[in-house]
């Protein structure tokens, strides 16, 4: 039973689902309440730094007042096309992962590698791309503790950075394997684990970049 | 025949050891916490106490709240999901057995890391004790730099996060052995009460965690690297810690309590002679209130001004998850009626924890009433509801569990003397403790004081609250002396020592480390009850003859079959990778620099983990 295929293993539960599988899943919809409570987070706050007070609630005036991050309008902080590009990268990552799994399910190793490889150098080009834009941002003035949105919006997005360099690293990993010969068709399960994981990783992406990128306040 | 192993070296993935060692561990840090709490009784039992300074009464009521919740009762809970619930559904094994020990060490780890705060979280030197001390809550932003100073809240979250960790891991294990493992003709609507009640209690812990993670992330962030999550002077609101604290609270109520209605579901049955009634209600009811658990976290709230839309609205919910409890009661007494009550102890324990529990639940519908919440908040009503229902619920469930499940897994019985003596004991020490609290509460005495001035009506009940503390540690010593004479007792416990009606009571006392020489094929529910009854006209239940048709062919086992049975192999790998988190927790809270270090031992047990050889 070893190293029987996944296919066959999976008709020993009692669902026919792999255990691993639905370990993955379950993971993953635990996942969605942790992302789901930082940006939960972001919008309670959203527009609360440029807000002077809330309506009716005087105790509320000490809030910083400015408009402006150090001097920096806080409206032109984001550089929406090259996040747009970003973003792009992420999902484009998603299908040569498809096509990684695509080829390691019918044996075709080479294109696996190719496939996988582009799907991590996708991953760190992304990964790349936020520590750009964190330093960016940092630069103009805009740290953790600078107001509201710097602690909502670093926090959100560096957790989901965080991912998709762990994404990242799961990929080399299955790199290393497939080259050293212990990663074959037999073993594809593994591969779409960590697929499993990479399109949940994008598809958190697509909801920060839309509410907290595209839908500013 | 193989024997029951209790004990074992540090990598063997056999599940009793994890369970033993979950015993052991609840075991030792539950006690050094009832002499902790004795003190803290002490503290209240007259006016103007000065057994405890202000500052060490608010580390031991913080460290109160949260080890019992995260460290004796959820792991408790736990230990019999993890020894129960495979025997029930038929399985050999839970579905993950390293990552199953990979959740015990890490518990420890947390429960270990939580605890060394007393000596290192403050100056030892000048006499001062270094524990948490802003309530299991942790409302913000008491919790912040400014008003709590010092290393404690920072081993609180972190500790926190680590046993975070370990629950998470433990409920995607039961849910994934629940939904898969099970034998075969194990249909869903055939599990045993207490595999469905751990398949909810996983399922609200899978949810429930990542939200309370991300606060004590947020809370973190706060304190170690100046974000402004709860800091009200850059515009953070206190109310986003407790929204998300309660989102996952209240659930968290449920994790604790369900696995004990699952226990006592279990008990009364058998010593009723008579199947659970109302079987579907029972099961239905508890994902109900799994799922209403998520609609009722504001009613701790209702006072903190959400306005009356909101206030009503939560008030409404809470008041209808009273409703599928009450179902569970009702069937309970129902499964009570009429039956051949056998008077053990965990029917006792069981029936105690129904009339508790009724109490409990009572004066919880009282709190949704808003108005009326709005004179008990914050007083020792609350207190004495939520022990009402935690203790008097939850702890009494448990023990029905223990003394239930004792004999399966020592093969000894517990001495029903003694239990009974435990029972009584604790029963009546848990009511002297917690209703005078009742009255007190009603009189206006607030909760999380350290004294109060003498005049105030409050001195008798108090004291007697005291003496009734000390009837409990009474009946905890008695527990501990009834497992040590029981243990040491000669005769054997046998397969079925209370003609019981599910799977685990089908195979000897104490189970080969295969549990089942063959795997059942389950065709009823309460399958082990069926093959050994059939009901004559009347209903009543009567034994199957000898020999008959459908006890031959599957109640003997085959010696030999054992040897063929695949047995996880021991790694190393889970305790190295549980060993990464407190390394990381301390290095933030001391020193960047063992955070890498942490990180590398995770990396060195998750790769070998990932790498070695298994089957799982």
């Amino acid at each position: 039973m070893e190293h029987a295929p996944a296919a066959e293993r999976a008709l020993e539960t009692s669902t026919g689902i792999d255990n691993r599988k639905l370990l993955m899943w379950l993971f993953l919809a635990s996942e969605c309440l942790f992302f789901g409570s930082l940006i939960a987070a972001y919008l309670v706050y959203r527009g609360d730094h440029e807000v002077p007070c809330r309506a009716g609630d005087l105790a509320a005036c000490v809030f910083p007042t400015d408009r402006t991050v150090n001097g920096v309008e806080y409206e032109g902080l984001f550089d929406i096309p090259f996040t747009s590009v970003s973003a792009f990268v992420l999902l484009m990552s998603s299908v040569s992962m498809v096509l990684s799994l695509a080829a390691i399910q019918r044996g075709d190793q080479r294109g696996f590698r190719v496939w996988l490889m582009t799907t991590a150098l996708l991953g760190i080009v992304f990964v790349g791309g936020q520590a750009f834009e964190f330093t960016e941002f940092h630069e103009k003035g805009l740290s953790l503790g600078t107001n509201l949105f710097g602690t909502t919006f670093f926090v959100t997005t560096g957790f989901h950075g965080a991912h998709v360099t762990v994404g990242v690293l799961i990929l080399l990993s299955l790199l290393v394997m497939s080259f050293r010969g212990r990663l074959g068709q037999a073993q594809s399960l593994h591969v779409e684990l960590a697929g499993l994981y990479w399109h949940f990783v994008d598809v958190v992406f697509v909801v920060i970049f839309s509410l907290i990128y595209l839908l500013q306040p | 025949m193989a024997g029951v192993r209790l004990r074992g070296p540090v990598y063997e993935l056999e599940r009793r050891l994890d369970s033993a060692r979950a015993v052991e561990s609840v075991i030792g840090l539950g006690v050094s916490l009832e002499l902790r709490d004795e003190l803290l009784r002490l503290q209240l039992a007259t006016p103007n106490g000065s057994v405890l300074d202000a500052d060490k009464y608010n580390q031991l009521f913080t460290m109160h709240g949260t080890t019992m919740i995260f460290l004796v009762v959820m792991p408790l809970s736990a230990a019999f999901f993890n020894l129960i619930v495979p025997l029930q559904i038929g399985a050999r094994d839970v579905a993950f057995p390293r990552l199953n020990a990979f959740s015990y060490w890490v518990f420890l780890a947390g429960g270990v890391f939580m605890n060394v705060s007393f000596f290192t979280g403050g100056d030892l030197l000048k006499g001062e004790l270094g524990a948490p001390d802003a309530g299991w809550f942790g409302y913000a932003p008491l919790t912040l730099n400014q008003f709590s100073p010092g290393n404690g809240i920072n081993y609180w979250a972190l500790g926190l996060l680590i046993l975070g960790v370990s629950s998470m891991a433990a409920g995607f294990n039961f849910i994934v052995t629940i939904l898969n493992m099970r034998a075969p003709g194990m249909t869903l609507l055939r599990m045993p009460l207490f595999v469905w009640m751990t398949l909810v209690t996983s399922f609200l812990i899978i949810f429930a965690m990542p939200i309370i993670t991300v606060a004590l992330f947020e809370l973190l962030f706060d304190r170690l690297f100046n974000a402004n999550f709860f800091n009200t002077a850059a515009g953070g609101s206190p109310l986003l810690w407790q929204h998300m604290f309660w989102l996952f609270g209240h659930p968290e109520v449920y994790i604790l309590i369900l696995p004990a209605m699952g226990i006592v579901s279990e008990v009364l049955p058998t010593f009723s002679r008579k199947p659970l009634f109302g079987y579907p209600f029972v099961v239905i009811s508890g994902i109900a209130i799994a799922f209403m658990s998520w609609g009722v976290w504001a009613h701790h709230m209702l006072t903190t001004g959400l306005g009356t839309a909101a206030n009503s609205a939560f008030a409404i919910s809470t008041m209808l998850i009273a409703v599928p409890t009450g179902v569970k009661i009702f069937n309970w007494i129902g499964t009570l009626w009429g039956g051949s009550i056998k008077l053990k102890t965990p029917l006792f324990f069981s029936v105690g924890f129904i009339a508790m529990f009724v109490i409990g639940g009572l004066t919880g519908v009282m709190h949704s009433i808003a108005p009326s919440d709005y004179q008990q908040q914050d007083t020792y009503f609350v207190v004495a509801h939520f022990h009402q229902v935690l203790f008097g619920g939850a702890l009494f469930g448990l023990f029905a569990g223990v003394y239930y499940w004792f004999p399966k897994f020592t093969g000894k019985m517990l001495s029903e003397g003694w239990g009974k003596l435990h029972f009584w004991l604790m029963l009546i020490g848990f009511n002297v403790t917690f209703q005078p609290m009742m009255i007190l509460g009603l009189s206006g005495m607030p909760r999380r004081v350290s004294a109060y001035p003498d005049g105030l009506g409050w001195d008798f009940w108090n004291l007697v609250a005291t003496i009734g503390a000390f009837l409990i540690a009474l009946a905890i010593l008695v527990f501990i002396w009834n497992v040590i004479v029981s243990l040491r007792r000669q005769e054997r416990a046998g397969p079925d020592p209370w003609d019981a009606r599910t799977l685990e009571w089908s195979i000897p006392s104490p189970p080969p480390a295969y549990d089942f020489a063959e795997i059942p094929r389950v065709r009823a529910r309460d399958d082990f009850w069926h093959r050994k009854y059939v009901e004559d006209e009347a209903g009543r239940p009567v034994p199957v003859v000898a020999g008959g048709a459908e006890a031959a062919d599957e109640e003997e086992p085959e010696e030999e079959s054992g040897h063929g049975i695949h047995m996880p192999s021991p790694s190393y790998f889970p305790i190295i990778a549980a060993l990464g988190f407190p390394i990381i927790a301390a290095g933030l809270i001391y020193d960047y620099a063992f955070v890498a270090v942490g990180a590398a031992v995770l990396m060195v047990g998750v790769y070998g983990w990932a790498l070695e050889p298994a089957s799982e």
